[in-house]
């Protein structure tokens, strides 16, 4: 399978040639997808990566962006059924997860559902609910069931969280845990978009009709078997070699206080593979660990502070510190 | 129809056994191998191990059949054969190493399977071994260490599935393989076993060519060792070296004269007599090179030797056994002495024999002499003024003398080299009654400056007279001194008159050529010195060294060593380790990285494959095919699941050979 013209490490506006017609259904997805969202190519492709990968996604950023319409254009686009979910402080774990009910009339109690029972959950500023109902969430993302009375439902299959959060300097805000950061296969921000493709929004369509409009591309079938070519994306000793190096470097360097955990390696193997068929390859080559190591490996390496471009600088050593084997 | 397809079968199953240019190597090693010996060997073997040679090669490349095991076996024993009418034997040496070169080339035509090759190969290792039985020098050394390099690359060149790698690569792993043994080898060398005398008889023929003094003298027979400038022994002296006119090198004495020839006696007489030392005690060292016979040399005059030897009455020293191989021995020799003074006169009759009516001239020179003469002494300096005051003359191509060679030389031609002058002066002493013989030996010797020893060759052969003083002893007497006074100063060379018949070495001019040469003997000599020289004393002495004594303890402590320097290596191996195996892909990419960051374009070590040869083909459009092909090979056997169906880390090998930066 090859993507022609699909490549998310070339710069910004470069032209590259689609073919509409004969493309696939993946190629479909995103011409679609930045028809919406604008100038955001990489951000686009690591969000579809996270969903190939089975990854839950967390977009941080001001509001404002685009995060909600990007989530809820993966949805779209993936033939998803969605849920969104507004996060305030005074949000209970029930308001998710759902509850039992007692119902006069069969003199029972009966179950119901809550948002979290769909494929694709928005969890809007996840980082305003209290500490419990963010538990909740988590624990459900973990587990993929849900356990109300004593009674454990399965969540329907595939099940994404794509949660947004406001940086955490912003006021009325509780920060994820640490621990449960790493639920998140990935962590992105969307950022302002350039000039040229602020200008275009700006005169365009509403991008909620345009979201309306959309006809999924993809259905859950074809995305359950773009998982399982994701799965077969090779993985040779030399690349485990270099995650393991990079693995290594983050806790032997003494830069960063915590180093990442045999699951984070396990994130950016999983990650890379679902990049490399993006990529239209067979097996994974260490640019796309390179290309999926920072929204993989930023929130689990604790690199809390500073701005987003510290972050991105602090990625950037860490990459060329450690060569490639 | 049927045939053809087996045919077919067959020239794969040998094509697949060995590639075509590893079996070249091992011919051509083999070859090589061989080769040292193609002297020794009978002319039909070395042609015979050549068509085998030959036909296993036109086996692989023109699919010609290999022999039937039939022929095979008739062919092993036409050899056999052939070897037992040659040497009368297929024991021994030179018929065991024909029978092994005779089997090596056969069995080249039994490359069957792989268990063949490597028994080709052992063979082939166990040949080289046999050249140290001839010939022990460095230049053989160092050829035999090449040809196990090149026998260790083949060994794993046939033995890795497939070739996979360039032949280099094997070189380089056979050269570390065999830098890696060099502990256990040192090991093995020290303490072997060294058994005194050799294992199984030695041939002799290799040795009689050996030049040196021999156990007579007849006029011709030094002059012809002058010609020769093969090293006779190397001296090391603890102290400042004699002074070249001090410096006579005592060989065999020769008291047994039958008109022509001198000669050892047939039994020594018992008494010895009295060496008393006077002054300027000399210690050294001698090597002396082999000759097959068994005297030994030292400076006149040896006090002592610490060598089994024997002095017999005329104080010539002799070995046990024939000096087959180099000896090396110190000695302590007396500058000044007095031999038998204890003597009287009377009992040296034997001294005084001539063969009855011989050298008439001569007798009658020796008997007007006796009447003029007052004693011994007065009769030496009477003849010696006569071989000065006549005009005698020294030279290296004397007249032939057929009929009476004292009475011709002292009376017609007057020309001579040494022999004769010592020949001549013993017979004319001896005829006037006073005891005489003569003595041969070296005389001179030369310092090299390049080892601080001193080099005595056979241009230095010499020959002069012994005489017997009442009261006062045996006395030196070198009437070819009076004659030639430069041939005992400074050498053989100033004393001729025409010294171009003599070699270079002989001549002692200061030449570049000639600095080489003394620079080589030295290399040599270190050779001899901590190499060959490492014999059962030598062995005897380090085990003392370590409280061992005999060969079972160094057997012991052999095994013992080499077994903890085995356990050693398997800890290492044990060990975890951090680097991974070589891995040929990575290499490949290497050298391709190298090229291009000799072109400047510099992969940054966390570049990826993709990324770098993206930025190459952006920064040079002209390489950016090649780049990429390169890359997509690289990824494909660095990153992909393995194929079977295509060798991609040949391809990638290939084309970064290929690969040049300036375009063509």
């Amino acid at each position: 399978m090859r993507f022609p013209g699909i490549d998310g490490r070339q710069p910004l506006g470069l032209k590259t040639v689609l073919r509409p017609k004969s493309a696939t259904p993946l190629d479909r997805l995103f011409i679609e997808a930045e028809s919406v969202i604008l100038g955001k190519r990489h951000q686009l492709r690591l969000a579809v990566t996270c969903l190939l990968a089975g990854g839950h996604l967390l977009i941080e950023d001001l509001p404002g962006v685009g995060k909600t319409t990007l989530a809820h254009l993966l949805a779209r686009l993936f033939g998803l059924q969605f849920q969104r979910v507004q996060f305030t402080s005074d949000l209970l774990p029930a308001d998710i997860t759902g509850a039992s009910i007692f119902e006069r009339e069969s003199g029972t109690f009966s179950f119901h559902p809550g948002p979290v029972f769909t494929q694709l959950l928005l969890a809007d500023e996840v980082n305003r609910a209290t500490p419990k109902t963010q538990s909740a969430l988590l624990e459900a993302m973990e587990e993929r069931q849900v356990t109300v009375d004593g009674r454990t439902r399965p969540l329907p299959v595939p099940f994404f969280v794509v949660a947004t959060q406001n940086p955490a300097s912003q006021l009325g805000t509780f920060d994820l845990p640490e621990s449960q950061l790493d639920r998140f296969l990935m962590r992105i921000h969307l950022g302002y978009p350039g000039p040229e493709a602020e200008h275009e929004l700006l005169r365009g369509r509403d991008r909620r009709s345009m979201l309306a409009d959309m006809e999924p591309v993809l259905d859950t079938r074809s995305l359950q078997e773009l998982q399982a070519q994701v799965d077969a994306v090779f993985v040779s000793d030399a690349l485990v070699a270099y995650v393991q190096a990079l693995l290594e470097h983050t806790r032997s360097s003494g830069e960063y206080g915590v180093g990442l955990s045999p699951r984070a390696g396990l994130a950016l193997l999983r990650a890379g593979r679902a990049w490399a068929l993006l990529d239209g390859r067979k097996a994974v080559l260490p640019e796309d660990i390179q290309a999926v190591l920072p929204p993989v490996a930023t929130h689990r390496l604790h690199i809390t502070g500073g701005s987003s471009e510290d972050r991105t600088a602090a990625m950037e050593r860490l990459l060329t510190a450690v060569p490639v084997p | 129809m049927f045939g053809l397809r087996h045919a077919s079968r067959h020239r794969d199953a040998v094509t697949q056994l060995l590639p075509h240019r590893t079996l070249a190597l091992l011919l051509l090693t083999l070859s090589a191998v061989a080769l040292p010996h193609v002297l020794r060997l009978p002319w039909w073997i070395s042609l015979g191990f050549v068509v085998c040679a030959a036909w296993r090669y036109l086996v692989a490349v023109r699919g010609l059949r290999l022999p039937t095991r039939g022929l095979l076996l008739l062919t092993t024993c036409v050899a056999m054969v052939g070897i037992f009418l040659t040497y009368g034997t297929l024991l021994g040496l030179d018929a065991g190493v024909a029978i092994l070169t005779a089997m090596l080339g056969l069995k080249l035509l039994e490359l069957r399977r792989r268990r063949d090759t490597n028994v080709t190969l052992y063979l082939g290792y166990f040949l080289i071994v046999t050249q140290l039985l001839y010939v022990q020098s460095l230049p053989m050394f160092a050829y035999m260490l090449l040809l196990v390099w090149a026998m260790t690359t083949l060994l794993i060149s046939a033995n890795r599935p497939g070739g996979g790698q360039a032949p280099l690569e094997h070189a380089r792993l056979a050269g570390t393989m065999l830098l890696q043994a060099i502990p256990i080898m040192l090991v093995v060398f020290l303490l072997f076993p060294r058994l005194p005398g050799p294992l199984w008889s030695m041939p002799d023929t290799d040795r009689t060519a050996t030049s040196g003094l021999s156990d007579s003298m007849e006029p011709g027979s030094i002059s012809d060792l002058s010609l020769s400038d093969a090293v006779a022994f190397r001296v090391e002296f603890d102290d400042t070296p004699p002074l070249p006119r001090e410096r006579y090198w005592r060989g065999p004495v020769l008291p047994e004269y039958d008109g022509r020839q001198w000669q050892q006696p047939k039994e020594s007489h018992p008494v010895l007599p009295v060496l008393e030392p006077l002054a300027g005690e000399i210690r050294y060292t001698v090597t002396l090179e082999p000759h097959n016979r068994r005297w030994l040399i030292a400076l006149d005059m040896p006090l002592q030797m610490d060598v089994s030897a024997r002095v017999n009455s005329e104080y010539h020293v002799s070995s046990d056994q024939r000096i087959s191989n180099r000896v090396r021995y110190s000695a302590v020799s007396a500058r000044n002495y007095r031999l038998g003074a204890e003597l009287h006169d009377d009992s040296l009759d034997r001294y005084r024999e001539l063969p009855e009516g011989s050298h008439p001239r001569a007798q009658a020179l020796a008997t007007d002499w006796l009447q003029q003469a007052d004693g011994a002494e007065d009769l030496i300096r009477i003849a010696l003024t006569h071989f000065r005051e006549q005009p005698f003359h020294y030279t290296l191509q004397p007249p032939l003398m057929p009929d009476d060679p004292v009475d011709e030389f002292l009376f017609e031609h007057r020309r001579g080299f040494c022999e004769h002058y010592a020949s001549a002066f013993t017979v004319l002493m001896r005829a006037a009654g006073v005891p005489a013989r003569v003595v041969t030996g070296y005389q001179g010797g030369e310092i090299n400056p390049s080892g601080g020893y001193m080099i005595v060759r056979q241009s230095d052969a010499h020959a002069w007279s012994e005489v017997f003083v009442e009261g006062d002893g045996w006395r030196r007497v070198d009437p070819t001194g009076w004659v030639a006074p430069e041939r005992i100063e400074s050498g053989l060379a100033d004393a001729l008159e025409d010294p171009a018949g003599l070699s270079l070495l002989s001549r002692r001019e200061a030449s570049w050529g000639r600095s080489l040469q003394l620079r080589w003997d030295a290399v040599n000599a270190a050779w001899d010195r901590w190499v060959l020289a490492y014999g059962p004393e030598l062995q005897a002495q380090l085990l003392q060294r370590f409280g061992l004594a005999g060969w079972r303890d160094a057997l012991l402590l052999m095994t013992g060593t080499v077994i903890v320097l085995l356990l050693l290596v398997a800890l290492v191996l044990f060990l975890p380790r951090h680097r991974r195996g070589p891995d040929p892909a990575a290499d490949a990419w290497e050298r391709f990285c190298r090229k291009l960051a000799r072109a400047g374009l510099q992969r940054a070590p966390h570049e990826g494959p993709k990324d770098y040869t993206e930025r190459v083909a952006a920064r040079r459009p002209d390489l950016a095919t090649a780049v990429r092909e390169v890359a997509n090979r690289y990824v494909a056997s660095r990153y992909q699941p393995p194929d079977t169906e295509s060798d991609h880390l040949r391809a990638l090998q290939r084309s970064v050979a290929a690969f040049r930066v300036d375009g063509r």
